[in-house]
């Protein structure tokens, strides 16, 4: 393999460095590095991270490759500057037995855009009955170690203490959907003013936050972890806020449609803005930047969710929950977090790389930017502007609610184990 | 010029008052021999009904005949909705049959929304309930019915509802009318009050336009009109109330909780009633209770809808984009 040589780059944002790529692997990180034999990439101006990883993508695969494969799913995160996914377990079959996740894992090995990553399901089915077989899944080819239902809730609190102390046995984790059913039963929006006027089904904070203050106290009395999926609600930001003060191993995510958007979109009834969880309020936006910004909320995770045009060109009711995000979730969190001042640079290297492939026990990824590391690199023009234009995405689904709208920032390169998967802002 | 009746929120009080204007004259015709004028001749209205309402569908089938258009009925059962046909391709069906005005009930919150700003059809969109969103023209024929009786058939002309005491009882959640009313009532200038079980109240009520009560007895003689909303028996298997009994004894009714109405106050039910649960024989059937009325005013105000969003030659029904709307009801 050649060499590369990334010049004048500022690595996680600080003084502007060069970096030589080797094969697969930082060769060395320092000023006025020797190109000899390597291609060049100048960027000056542009900010190094480390290759983004994603706890939560929807790759579809098996099932429904109407929305997404593998392989078009793997292109939209390389796009977004992702070297690595967790593909969920909400797939038809779901990924509750290990031939499954090892399928989805071949899958991703011959794609070749970006590691995935299987996660398994907690229970057959996704039924919250009876567990599924979370250690052949882990002793598998696809070594799994994180198991959710998402898109479902393990609502039962006695299989929730029972998944959490079960993959104790091979440091697995629980991924929680904090979902209360009951509460949620025909919910269709955020509760709450816009949705007492729209007259759609509310989905309640409190259907949220109730689970969470139960699985964070199931975890520490088990002495178990928990990572809690898209966080939505200033009160589900106090729960783990409380939580990890009281010294129980919790992480949670936020997604970037979280951070950014509020329910006062779907008085448009446009059915792009539907999503679980929904969109929120102002306060609770706010709230978890917030939180995002103080650690207590671990890691930006995209929920990328594809879904064909047929199943959000109706009526809200009729319509499919879910948004695209591998391809605008950097610009999201650049507008949100990153202008705002409230994260530099390497905040978000931390929060979008080294968070999630800690929590998901990922260990090439999300390493530092320095010699002997895999090299595994996004590099981004963070000074593009650009408005978003869904006709150009890499997902098969184009489900995105920004289009049209303006975000900042764009990947120009994204780089997997030494090899560019993305040149000049285009899949290689 | 608005082209389509989505929300009761995007009328102005000179547009209600001119529909509720128009609407006496409209009912005017149903006094000469023969019912029928020849405005509307030669256009298409389509009833696009995706939830069973004999009762609405007849009352703007009727409407568009005495304005002499066509009327296609087209109703979700029997049909290849049923078969899982989406309301865009529907749409576009109805828009190649060149039809006019779409009347249309659907279950979903936001489906007459979605079909007048899809881009799907050019058609007039006049929304007859959507899911437990709005119900405009029932709002609209509500409000010609207090403005006829607390006012005056002739002395109305002109008038809104400025001053006058409404209260509206029931489930309120899922009530469509309620909605509707909430703004068209809060426009012309009434004071409304919402009266349910604190389960029936959505989430949210505070930002509306009226006050809120739980107790019947408090607001009754206070009122000038009483709307008692349908509640549906099945609502207590979802625990909103421990039982018909006990619903009825707290929020129904009778004839003692009548008494305790202003004498001129009326009692006013959209239909159907349910005998017994929010409202006992003895009211339903009292001079006071104008629910056959309002079936009969309603043809007359469907009426003016239809004309004034396709004949019309006056301003009356406008579209205001629904966040400019909010915005205005905050």
């Amino acid at each position: 393999m050649s060499k590369i040589l990334i010049r004048g780059a500022k690595v996680l944002g600080g003084e502007a460095q060069d970096v030589l790529i080797d094969g697969e692997t930082i060769a060395e990180v320092g000023r006025n590095l020797s190109a000899e034999g390597a291609t060049v990439i100048e960027a000056e101006g542009q900010v190094l991270l480390p290759g983004l990883v994603d706890l939560h993508t929807h790759l579809r695969e098996p099932g429904r490759e109407d929305s997404e494969t593998v392989l078009t799913g793997t292109r939209a995160a390389a796009s977004g500057g992702y070297t690595a996914v967790f593909a969920m377990a909400n797939t038809f079959p779901v990924a509750d037995t290990a031939g499954v996740v090892e399928q989805v894992w071949r899958l991703g090995k011959e794609s070749g855009y970006c590691d995935v990553q299987p996660i398994g399901a907690v229970t057959v089915g996704l039924e919250g009955k009876q567990l599924s077989e979370l250690g052949a899944m882990h002793e598998s080819a696809a070594r799994v170690t994180v198991f959710s239902d998402d898109g479902k809730c393990v609502d039962d609190a006695v299989i929730m203490r029972r998944a959490l102390e079960y993959v104790k046995a091979f440091g697995g984790v629980v991924a929680q959907h904090a979902q209360e059913p009951r509460l949620t039963e025909g919910a269709q929006m955020n509760e709450g003013i816009v949705s007492a006027e729209l007259g759609l089904g509310g989905w309640p904070a409190v259907a949220e936050e109730s689970i969470i203050a139960r699985d964070v106290l199931l975890a520490e009395h088990v002495g178990s972890r928990v990572h809690i999926c898209h966080l939505s609600t200033a009160g589900s930001v106090e729960i783990v806020r409380w939580a990890k003060a009281r010294g129980i191993d919790v992480t949670a995510e936020v997604t970037p449609h979280h951070l950014l958007l509020t329910e006062e979109l779907v008085r448009s009834y446009n059915a792009v803005y539907k999503v679980n969880p929904p969109l929120r309020t102002e306060r609770d936006v706010l709230a978890l930047r917030e939180a995002l910004a103080d650690g207590t909320i671990d890691i930006v995770a995209t929920d990328h969710a594809p879904h064909p045009h047929e199943d959000k060109d109706c009526e809200w009711a009729a319509a499919a929950m879910g948004m695209v995000g591998l391809e605008t979730a950097l610009s999201v969190v650049q507008q949100t977090m990153v202008e705002t001042g409230l994260l530099d640079w390497a905040g978000v290297a931390e929060r979008m790389s080294f968070a999630p492939a800690r929590i998901g026990s990922l260990d090439n990824h999300g390493r530092p930017v320095s010699a002997g590391e895999p090299a595994n690199l996004t590099l981004v023009d963070t000074s593009y502007r650009g408005v978003v234009d869904p006709a150009h995405f890499a997902s098969r689904s184009r489900n995105t609610p920004y289009e049209g709208r303006e975000l900042p920032g764009r990947v120009t390169h994204t780089f997997l184990r030494g090899r560019a998967t993305v040149v000049d802002g285009k899949l290689a | 010029m608005k082209r389509h009746l989505i929300s009761a929120a995007d009328l102005t009080r000179d547009d209600a008052v001119l529909i509720l204007d128009t609407a006496e004259e409209m009912a005017r015709v149903a006094d000469r021999p023969i019912k029928k004028l020849p405005t509307l001749r030669g256009l298409t209205v389509v009833n696009l009904f995706f939830e069973d309402s004999t009762r609405t569908r007849i009352s703007f089938e009727a409407a568009a005949k005495r304005l002499s258009a066509d009327v296609i009925n087209f109703s979700a059962k029997g049909s290849s909705v049923s078969k899982g046909e989406s309301l865009k391709d529907t749409a576009l069906t109805l828009e190649a049959m060149g039809a006019d005005a779409v009347v249309i009930r659907h279950h979903a919150s936001g489906a007459p929304y979605r079909l007048a700003t899809s881009g799907w059809i050019d058609s007039a969109v006049v929304n007859a309930g959507d899911g437990t969103h709005e119900h405009p023209t029932q709002a609209l024929l509500d409000a010609f019915t207090m403005r006829r009786r607390l006012v005056g058939r002739d002395a109305g002309l002109g008038k809104d509802l400025n001053g006058r005491r409404i209260t509206i009882v029931g489930d309120v959640l899922h009530s469509r009318v309620a909605r509707s009313n909430v703004h068209l009532l809060h426009t012309l200038g009434a004071q409304v009050t919402l009266v349910a079980p604190p389960t029936l109240v959505p989430i949210g009520v505070e930002t509306w336009p009226c006050e809120v009560s739980y107790s019947l007895d408090d607001v009754l003689p206070k009122s000038d009109a009483v709307m008692m909303l349908r509640v549906q028996r099945e609502r207590m298997n979802a625990a909103f109330f421990p039982t018909e009994r006990e619903y009825s004894r707290r929020y129904g009714l009778d004839g003692d909780r009548m008494a305790k109405m202003p004498e001129h106050a009326i009692v006013m039910h959209p239909g159907p009633m349910n005998r017994g649960m929010e409202i006992t024989a003895q009211v339903a059937d009292s001079d006071r209770c104008t629910a056959v009325e309002q079936v009969a005013n309603g043809v007359s105000t469907r009426m003016a809808v239809l004309y004034l969003l396709l004949g019309g030659s006056e301003p009356a029904v406008t579209t205001t984009p629904a966040a400019t709307r909010t915005e205005e009801s905050k």
